[in-house]
């Protein structure tokens, strides 16, 4: 059984901090199918289209029939762990700081045999189900879990160093104004964070809902202006060494496209709160969250992104938006390369139109904040880079994969 | 269908001789070109050859790159006219002596020096396991990172649950080859070994201990392929090849490895030589674990598959013994450097059957057995081979 995890006591501010290291991350460009799959969660394999056979490793021919018609798919992940072994002694300066480590070897039932890390729940010649993760070093690695939930899993050391569970770590929810950072605040509150930060512009301006963020557990809030240099700065010297994930909550969404606006005065205002915003952000507490990767049980552990989906494919109906969005994915792309180095994940929440006043004329379905949230606690503690919450993403992720020209006409319809 | 197979033409005319071990080091500055070309040379001042006469040229390593056996002509100033290069690790040397056998039998090329080498820098070994094969890249140093320690863990713990193999029976073995590695002048390990010291030592990847573990060294192995006259006329001890075998990738469907290729092949490389099991007065196998030296006991034909433990136990496996195997000390006492622990054996088993034993010696012995096994290139090792030898006199 997974003992509990305790709370971290008190960093010794005189102790050195250990600086994080990775597995090795080098892949074939094959085995990157499997970075796509554990990126959002899902368990998949390369199949034969022609002989049906499941592949691991992964290959550029069927091992049965010689095919190169080998597409990665969702498989069943359940198999038995048939033989374990203890790694003490490890060649890689991560696993040595780590180790003992825990490995085996599962027969899938649905075929191949895989080496997986194992969670200290599972026992040699027991059933298992394999779940695909991003390791320290953002590379693809196989999981495997107890058949059945069990206590404290969520606590296991190897799973907690593949995932991003806010549980005492202390979040800085960047704009605590909106329907939307309220909502993060109670979730992350509520999934066990030590503090949660909750930036306030302004803070003698009132706002709806600042009495029920008062009564939050463990919530404190901080001046924060995403929009103002000197405020990012600030609230990074005073709290940046002791924040270990950041939910950038600031928005700034206005309906209408680009050639019906007259002049860029808005278009300005959302670059200044959303790009410009995200780049502060990660400009002020980006270097310290790299390096606090591998800082104990409280370590520096991921900066959500909370993107519409329309940064994927643009919606004319809110066009400058959308293109605003488009602007922060591609900011967060680099964020996500650059954090990399730290062992800090980057999680990018595609939503599709919100319950939210600026999405007013907008017919449903939509997402409701506390429902971003709680998608957003979810895939932190499941590791995850990419998560698409409510229908409107789902349908829009869909539909792009298929056929990017119809959706861009039918979008603008 | 297919047809069955026409059988093999026995080996015609072709020996093996002039041994050579470059003396192993733990660590060495030098490179892998350095211990191939000191191998090369030792071999022809024991051959009695000149550079130039050696039209044949087979190498092995894992440290030359970028280089292959091409830019070694060209480094060594050799003009050879068949040329081979055979990165097969511990299959290598069987590997290559089966190729060069035919070669010379079939009057393609006169002499064939069938060399191994390898060096050893301070981090070259995690360097070579970290981009050990593709499928190591993406599927298993990853997990731990430790190496061919983790893996055999799995196939070495697999085989204890599914025979009921102890500890001590694979300390057998390796006490064993201790005790045949104090007479080797060329072994690392110079210290005896006891039951008890080998029970006590630390865990590397449970249930691997320190003694079931290689140590990775640089040296270099390499001996002379030619015509029976030819080596006769050299005033060269040679031995005689009977047959072979060579299996890549057998048995994919075992979840995991508990048998190697040669039991696909083991009544073929009987039958080809002409001799039993019973016959063979020494076996040299590829032991870079314990584990896998018993599955060679069984596949081999020695006694049958999951009787390694019994075996192991009622044989006395020193160079003395009721069994004499792996009588320099194997790799597990003399070190593993790199190719050239798949060379260690065939150059003993030359040695002993030349009646020049470097150390503890075999008496009258006339027919040795040796196998080879390679290339943990994921989950299992994917070479395996074997060969008979038979003495002159």
């Amino acid at each position: 059984m997974t003992r509990p995890l305790q709370p971290p006591k008190r960093k010794n501010p005189l102790k050195r901090t250990r600086l994080p290291l990775g597995p090795q991350a080098t892949r074939s460009r094959t085995a990157h199918g499997l970075t796509a799959a554990a990126a959002e969660g899902r368990f998949a394999l390369q199949v034969c289209l022609d002989c049906g056979t499941v592949i691991y490793p992964p290959r550029d021919a069927c091992p049965s029939c010689l095919s190169a018609r080998l597409p990665f798919r969702d498989i069943d992940p359940s198999g038995r762990l048939v033989a374990e072994t203890t790694v003490r002694i490890s060649t890689d300066p991560y696993f040595r700081e780590r180790t003992p480590w825990r490995v085996g070897a599962v027969k899938l039932d649905a075929g191949p045999v895989i080496v997986a890390h194992l969670h200290d729940d599972t026992t040699e010649g027991e059933a298992v189900r394999l779940a695909l993760k991003l390791d320290k070093a953002g590379a693809p690695v196989v999981l495997a879990l107890p058949a059945q939930e069990t206590p404290n899993m969520q606590d296991d050391p190897q799973l907690r160093e593949m995932t991003c569970d806010p549980k005492f770590r202390r979040v800085l929810i960047t704009d605590g104004r909106t329907a939307v950072g309220q909502a993060m605040a109670q979730a992350f509150s509520e999934a066990g964070a030590s503090i949660v930060f909750v930036g306030i512009a302004d803070p003698w301006k009132p706002f709806a809902g600042i009495d029920a963020l008062r009564r939050l557990e463990r919530v404190e809030i901080v001046p924060l202006d995403v929009t103002d240099s000197e405020s990012v700065n600030e609230q990074a010297q005073q709290n940046g060494g002791r924040i270990d994930i950041v939910v950038n909550t600031a928005e700034h969404t206005r309906a209408g496209g680009i050639i019906d606006r007259h002049g860029i005065t808005v278009a300005r205002d959302e670059m200044d709160v959303r790009y410009f915003g995200l780049m502060r952000l990660a400009q002020a507490f980006g270097p310290t969250l790299r390096f606090r990767g591998a800082d104990g049980v409280n370590s520096a552990t991921a900066f959500v992104n909370l993107l519409s989906v329309h940064a994927l494919a643009n919606w004319p109906a809110y066009g400058a938006h959308s293109a605003v969005e488009a602007a922060c994915l591609s900011t967060a792309q680099c964020l996500r390369a650059e954090l990399r180095a730290g062992g800090v994940k980057v999680l990018n929440a595609f939503f599709g139109p919100l319950e939210t006043e600026w999405f007013q004329t907008v017919p449903p379905p939509k997402v409701a904040p506390a429902v971003l949230a709680r998608a957003v606690v979810d895939a932190l503690r499941r590791g995850l880079e990419d998560v698409f919450v409510g229908d409107v993403a789902e349908d829009i992720r869909a539909r792009l994969a298929v056929n990017p020209k119809a959706l861009e006409r039918e979008l603008a319809s | 269908v297919i047809e069955p197979r026409s059988p093999r033409r026995p080996y015609d005319g072709v020996v093996i001789c002039a041994p050579v071990t470059v003396p192993y080091r733990r660590f060495s500055t030098n490179s892998a070109h350095w211990w191939i070309g000191r191998a090369l040379r030792e071999l022809t001042k024991a051959a009695g050859l000149r550079p130039k006469d050696l039209d044949g040229l087979s190498v092995s390593s894992f440290t030359v790159g970028p280089d292959t056996a091409v830019g070694l002509t060209q480094h060594f100033g050799l003009s050879p006219r068949w040329l081979d290069h055979v990165p097969f690790g511990g299959a290598s040397a069987i590997v290559a002596l089966r190729r060069a056998a035919r070669a010379v039998e079939a009057g393609d090329v006169d002499f064939v020096a069938c060399v191994a080498g390898d060096t050893n820098h301070v981090d070259s070994f995690r360097k070579t396991l970290s981009t050990f094969s593709r499928f190591a890249q993406d599927a298993v140093y990853p997990y731990g990172a430790g190496g061919a320690n983790a893996s055999f863990a799995l196939i070495t713990k697999n085989y204890m649950n599914a025979y009921g193999a102890k500890r001590e029976d694979f300390g057998l073995i390796c006490v064993a080859q201790r005790d045949n590695a104090l007479a080797f002048p060329h072994a690392l390990m110079k210290k005896p070994l006891t039951l008890d010291e080998y029970m006590a030592a630390r865990a590397i990847a449970d249930p691997i201990h320190l003694f079931d573990c290689v140590m990775p060294c640089a040296g270099a192995e390499v001996f002379l392929v030619c015509r029976e006259d030819a080596a006769r006329s050299l005033g060269l001890k040679a031995v005689r090849l009977l047959s072979t075998i060579e299996r890549h990738n057998a048995f994919p469907e075992d979840a995991i490895q508990s048998r190697g290729g040669w039991a696909v092949d083991i009544d073929e490389l009987w039958s080809m030589a002409g001799v039993r099991p019973d016959d063979v007065d020494l076996l040299e196998t590829y032991d870079d674990y314990p584990v896998i030296v018993m599955m060679q006991f069984e596949d081999l034909g020695f006694c049958r598959k999951g009787e390694g433990p019994d075996f192991v136990r009622s044989h006395k496996l020193t160079a003395d013994g009721t069994f004499p195997h792996n009588t320099s000390g194997g790799q597990l006492s003399v070190g593993q450097a790199g190719a050239a622990g798949g060379y260690l054996g065939l150059v003993e088993a030359i040695r002993q059957l030349t009646g020049t034993a470097l150390g503890a010696t075999v008496k009258d012995a006339k027919i040795a057995a040796v196998s080879g096994f390679g290339m943990i290139n994921y989950d299992r090792g994917l070479s395996s081979c074997a060969a008979v030898l038979a003495g002159s006199a």
